[in-house]
C-alpha cells in the first residue's frame, strides 16, 4: 500500500495527490511517469511525476477528473492508500544542450510541463514556457512556474480570461517566427500536440511531445501504447513517452485513444450515479 | 477426465477439465505397470519419480505420493494442467506404444489438488534449513523465479521476490486463461511460498525502481536470479496492425486474465468484445487467446496459421478442445494486411500457403501460393506469433552477455557473465513451457546455493 500524503483540489476538474513512495521517489527524473491501481477492482492509469522528493520519499502527481478511475481518486485524501504505484516507468525527458527551448503545457499538461521546465532550467536551458488553458479557472500551477528560472512565462486562454486570448500555438509561432527558439516541448492532449508540431515543422525547430497512448502493464509487455513514429511502430510506455512531433501520426494516437470510449463513458456514469446514492 | 459439455463451457470461465475423483484417480493409476525402469521418468524434464507418486495412489496413500511430487516440482497442480505431457513423460510411457499412456499428467494434478484442498497447515511443506544469514533477490515471480525462490527457502537462504506487476504468477497469472488454470491454484501455490518465509514484494520493476547492481550493492543481496521471461510481444510487421482492435495475444489475455476485463464494468478494465475475431497463430497462446475470445461472446472465432494443424505446436488437448468448443480452423493461411474503416478492424487479407521442404526446426516450411489472396471478414484481430527478450531488464544491467536476440546467455546451471547473477526460464532460453522455467530455477538455486558457500 502506498498512504497518500496530502490532496490539494487545482480546479473544479484537476486534482493534486502526493504519495509516500520512498524507492520510486529516489529514481524519477523529469518525463517520467507512474502506473497506479486504487483498489482492487481497479484499473492501472499511468500519470506523470509532476513533483517529487527523494529525501522525503513522496511523489506527486496531477490528473484531470474524466472517468472511473480519476474519479475514485479524487475521492481519496489524506491518510487513504493507494493499492499499487509502480514506476519510474518511460525514458526522462531530455534535458540540457538544448539551448532555447519553448515548452509549452496545455490544460493538465501543465503539470507535466512543470518538471521538465524545471529540469532543463537546471540543466542550463533557456527556457520559455507557454501555458494554455480554456480560461483562467483551468489554468493551474501558474505560481509554481513563476517561481522558476524561466527566460519567459506566455498564458494563454481560450476566452482571454488570464494572459492572451489565444491558442498557444500563436505565441509558438512568433517565437519561431523571431528564431527565438532552438527547439520546442509540447505537453497536452493529442490535438494540441499535433498543432504545436505542425506549427515549428515549417520553421524546422525539432519538436518532442510526451504521448499518451492507453496503457496496461508500462513495461513493454502488452503493445496496446504502440504508437506510429516515422516509418516504425514503437511503444509509448519504454520507448517514449517523448517522441519527435515531425514523425508522429497524431490522427491514429487520437483513435487508438478512443477505443474503449462508449463503455468508460457508461462505467464512470454508474459510478457517479454509485458515489451520488451512497451520499444521500 | 470429466469435461463441463463444450456448448456450455465455450460460455463459461469457469475450469474445462473436471480433475479425477479419488475412484478414477485409483483406477487410472492401477493401470501403470510399475516398469522396473521407468521411462516416463527419463522423459520428464526435472525427473520426477513418477513411478513412486503412482505407487502412493495404488497403496492409498496419497501423503506419500504428494511428498515424492513436491521433492520435485513445487508447483504440481500448475503442471498437472498445462505441462505439453503427450511429448514428455507420457510419450516415454511404456504404455504409449499401445496409445494409450497412462494419464500422468492428470495424476499429477490429483494429487496437488489434494494437497492444495488441505489447509495451510496440513499442506505438504520441504523442510526449511537453518538460516544461512544470506541473502537472495529473485527478479520476477513466474514460474522459474517460484522454484528458485522455493529451493532457495529450502536451503536456508533468506529470499525476496521482485515482481513488476502487481501479483505474482507471471505467465501463470497474466496469459494462462482461467478455465484453463483457476487463478485460485496460482495464489495457493504462492502461499505456500510465504509460509516457507519467502518475501515477494510486488510493484518492483528491476532496472527502473532498482537495478541489479543496486540490489547486489546497497541492497545488500549476496546473489541474484533473473527470471523475467520473454515478455515482449511480435507483431506482424504489416499494414493495418495498429488499427482499433488489433490486439497482441499479451494485452488480449493480461486484459481478461489479470485485469478481469471479462468482468467489465465491476472490474474497471475494458476489453473490446469482437462478434468475429481472428487470432493468428498455432501455439498454446493462440488457443487460449481464441478461446477466449469465444467466452467473451464472439459469434465467430477464426485460428490463422501458416502450416496445418499437424504442425502446431500447442498441446494437442488445447487444439482438441478449441475445435470442439466451435474455432474454426483456417490452416495454411498467412496474413498481409489488416484493413479497416474510421480506425476500426473490418477485416484481414490473406494469402494461401502450402507446406514445401522441412526447416530448419524440422518442420516442412510454409510458402506462399501466388496471387491466392482472399479477405477474411472480422472485427478483431489478435495476434499471437510469440514473444521475444524484454530489453528493460538487461539495458539497466550492461554487464549481463545477451545472445543475439537479447537473451541472456546462462550456463548449464544458469550462470551469467556477472559473477554472483543467474538467470533462467524464458528469459534465457526464449518461450518455452513452465517447466522448463522450473527445472531451470531450481538448478540455479542449487548452483546459487554453491556459489554462495564458496564466496563466504
Ligand atoms: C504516459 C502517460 C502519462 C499521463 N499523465 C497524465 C497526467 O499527468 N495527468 C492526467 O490527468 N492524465 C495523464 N494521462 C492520462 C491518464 O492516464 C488518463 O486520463 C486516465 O487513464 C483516465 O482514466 P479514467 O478511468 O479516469 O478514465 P476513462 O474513462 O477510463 O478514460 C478516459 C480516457 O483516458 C484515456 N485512458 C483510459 N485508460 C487509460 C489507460 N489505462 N492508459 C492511458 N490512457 C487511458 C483514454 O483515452 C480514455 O478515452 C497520462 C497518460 C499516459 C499514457
Ligand atoms: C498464453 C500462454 C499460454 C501458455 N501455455 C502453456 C502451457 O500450456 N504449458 C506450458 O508448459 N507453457 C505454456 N506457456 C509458456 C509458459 O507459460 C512460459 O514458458 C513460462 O511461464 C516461463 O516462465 P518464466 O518464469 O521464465 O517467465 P514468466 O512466466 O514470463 O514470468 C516472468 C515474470 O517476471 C516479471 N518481470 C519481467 N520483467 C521484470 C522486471 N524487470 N522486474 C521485475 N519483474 C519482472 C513478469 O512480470 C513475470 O511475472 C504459455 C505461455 C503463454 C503466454
Ligand atoms: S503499456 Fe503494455 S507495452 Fe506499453
Amino acid at each position: 500500500m502506498f498512504p497518500i500524503i496530502a490532496t490539494r483540489q487545482l480546479s473544479e476538474s484537476v486534482f493534486e495527490t502526493t504519495v509516500s513512495a520512498p524507492a520510486i521517489a529516489a529514481k524519477v527524473r523529469a518525463g517520467q511517469f507512474l502506473i497506479l491501481r486504487v483498489d482492487e477492482a481497479g484499473e492501472r492509469i499511468p500519470l506523470t511525476f509532476s513533483d517529487w522528493s527523494s529525501d522525503e520519499g513522496w511523489v506527486r502527481f496531477i490528473f484531470m477528473r474524466v472517468g472511473k478511475t480519476t474519479h475514485k481518486l479524487s475521492h481519496l485524501a489524506a491518510g487513504d492508500a493507494l493499492l499499487d504505484v509502480v514506476g519510474p516507468l518511460g525514458k526522462p525527458t531530455h534535458v540540457g544542450g538544448l539551448g532555447r527551448v519553448a515548452v509549452v503545457g496545455g490544460g493538465v499538461g501543465a503539470a507535466v510541463a512543470y518538471p521538465v521546465a524545471r529540469a532543463m532550467a537546471a540543466a542550463g536551458d533557456e527556457v520559455t514556457v507557454i501555458l494554455g488553458a480554456r480560461n483562467r479557472e483551468l489554468l493551474i500551477l501558474e505560481d509554481e512556474f513563476r517561481a522558476l528560472p524561466l527566460k519567459e512565462l506566455v498564458v494563454c486562454t481560450d476566452d482571454g480570461s488570464a494572459g492572451r486570448k489565444d491558442l498557444v500555438t500563436a505565441p509558438l509561432k512568433e517565437l519561431c517566427e523571431a528564431g527565438a527558439i532552438d527547439h520546442a516541448m509540447a505537453i497536452g492532449p493529442a490535438i494540441m500536440m499535433k498543432f504545436c508540431a505542425a506549427t515549428t515543422r515549417d520553421f524546422a525547430v525539432p519538436t518532442t511531445v510526451s504521448l499518451n497512448p492507453i496503457m496496461v502493464d508500462g513495461t513493454g509487455m502488452c503493445g496496446a501504447c504502440r504508437v506510429s513514429v516515422g516509418a516504425k511502430t514503437l511503444f509509448g510506455c519504454v520507448d517514449g513517452p517523448d517522441f519527435d512531433g515531425h514523425l508522429v501520426d497524431f490522427e491514429e494516437l487520437m483513435s487508438r485513444q478512443r477505443v474503449y470510449a462508449d463503455v468508460e463513458r457508461e462505467a464512470a456514469a454508474d459510478f457517479e450515479s454509485e458515489c451520488a446514492c451512497r451520499i444521500k | 477426465m470429466r469435461e463441463r459439455d463444450a456448448k456450455q463451457r465455450a460460455k463459461s470461465f469457469d475450469e474445462v477439465n473436471l480433475g479425477y475423483s479419488d475412484e478414477e484417480a485409483h483406477a487410472e493409476a492401477m493401470r501403470c505397470l510399475q516398469c522396473a525402469n521407468p521411462t516416463c521418468i527419463e522423459g520428464c524434464p526435472v525427473n520426477i519419480d513418477i513411478k513412486s507418486f503412482i505407487a502412493g495412489i495404488i497403496e492409498g496413500d496419497a501423503k506419500r505420493g504428494v511428498e515424492v511430487l513436491k521433492a520435485r516440482n513445487a508447483l504440481p497442480s500448475a503442471c498437472g494442467r498445462v505441462c505439453p505431457q503427450e511429448e514428455q513423460c507420457e510419450a516415454a510411457c511404456v504404455l504409449a506404444r499401445k496409445g494409450d499412456p497412462v494419464a500422468i499428467g492428470r495424476l499429477e494434478r490429483y494429487l496437488g489438488d489434494l494437497d492444495l484442498a488441505c489447509d495451510l497447515e496440513h499442506r505438504c511443506r520441504p523442510d526449511i534449513g537453518a538460516p544461512t544469514g544470506r541473502r537472495v533477490a529473485v527478479v520476477g515471480a513466474g514460474p522459474a523465479g517460484l522454484a528458485c525462490a522455493g529451493e532457495l527457502a529450502r536451503l536456508g537462504h533468506a529470499v525476496t521476490v521482485f515482481e513488476s506487476l502487481h501479483a505474482a504468477g507471471g505467465v501463470l497469472l497474466y496469459g494462462i486463461p482461467e478455465f484453463r488454470l483457476p487463478k485460485e491454484i496460482v495464489a495457493a501455490e504462492v502461499e505456500m511460498l510465504v509460509e516457507m518465509g519467502v518475501e515477494i514484494v510486488t510493484d518492483v520493476v528491476i532496472g527502473a525502481t532498482h537495478t541489479v547492481d543496486e540490489l547486489m550493492g546497497e541492497q545488500g543481496f549476496h546473489a541474484v536470479f533473473v527470471g523475467s521471461g520473454a515478455g515482449l510481444p511480435l507483431f506482424l510487421g504489416i499494414p493495418g496492425e495498429n488499427l482499433n482492435g488489433v490486439y497482441s495475444a499479451n494485452e488480449f489475455l493480461t486484459r481478461v486474465n489479470l485485469m478481469k476485463a471479462y468482468d467489465f464494468p465491476r472490474h474497471d478494465t475494458p476489453v473490446w468484445r469482437g462478434r468475429k475475431v481472428a487470432v493468428v497463430g498455432g501455439g498454446n497462446v493462440a488457443m487460449d487467446a481464441a478461446r477466449t475470445a469465444l467466452r467473451l461472446g464472439a459469434d465467430e472465432v477464426f485460428l490463422v496459421y501458416r502450416r496445418t494443424e499437424e504442425e502446431m505446436p500447442a498441446r494437442k488437448e488445447e487444439v482438441h478442445h478449441a475445435r470442439e468448443e466451435g474455432v474454426e480452423f483456417k490452416m495454411l493461411c498467412s496474413p498481409v494486411e489488416i484493413v479497416g474503416r474510421d480506425g476500426w478492424v473490418t477485416g484481414m487479407v490473406a494469402t494461401r500457403m502450402e507446406l514445401g521442404e522441412p526447416d530448419a526446426s524440422g518442420r516442412r516450411a510454409p510458402v506462399c501460393v501466388l496471387d491466392s489472396d482472399f479477405v477474411i471478414e472480422c472485427d478483431t484481430v489478435i495476434i499471437a506469433l510469440g514473444t521475444r527478450a524484454n530489453p528493460l531488464l538487461t539495458n539497466a544491467a550492461p554487464d549481463v552477455e545477451l545472445n543475439s536476440r537479447g537473451y541472456i546467455v546462462a550456463g548449464p546451471d544458469g550462470e551469467t557473465s556477472k559473477p554472483g547473477v543467474f538467470a533462467g526460464g524464458d528469459i534465457v532460453t526464449g518461450s518455452a513451457t513452465v517447466i522448463l522455467a522450473m527445472g531451470a530455477g531450481k538448478k540455479a538455486a542449487r548452483a546459487i546455493d554453491e556459489w554462495l558457500a564458496g564466496s563466504a
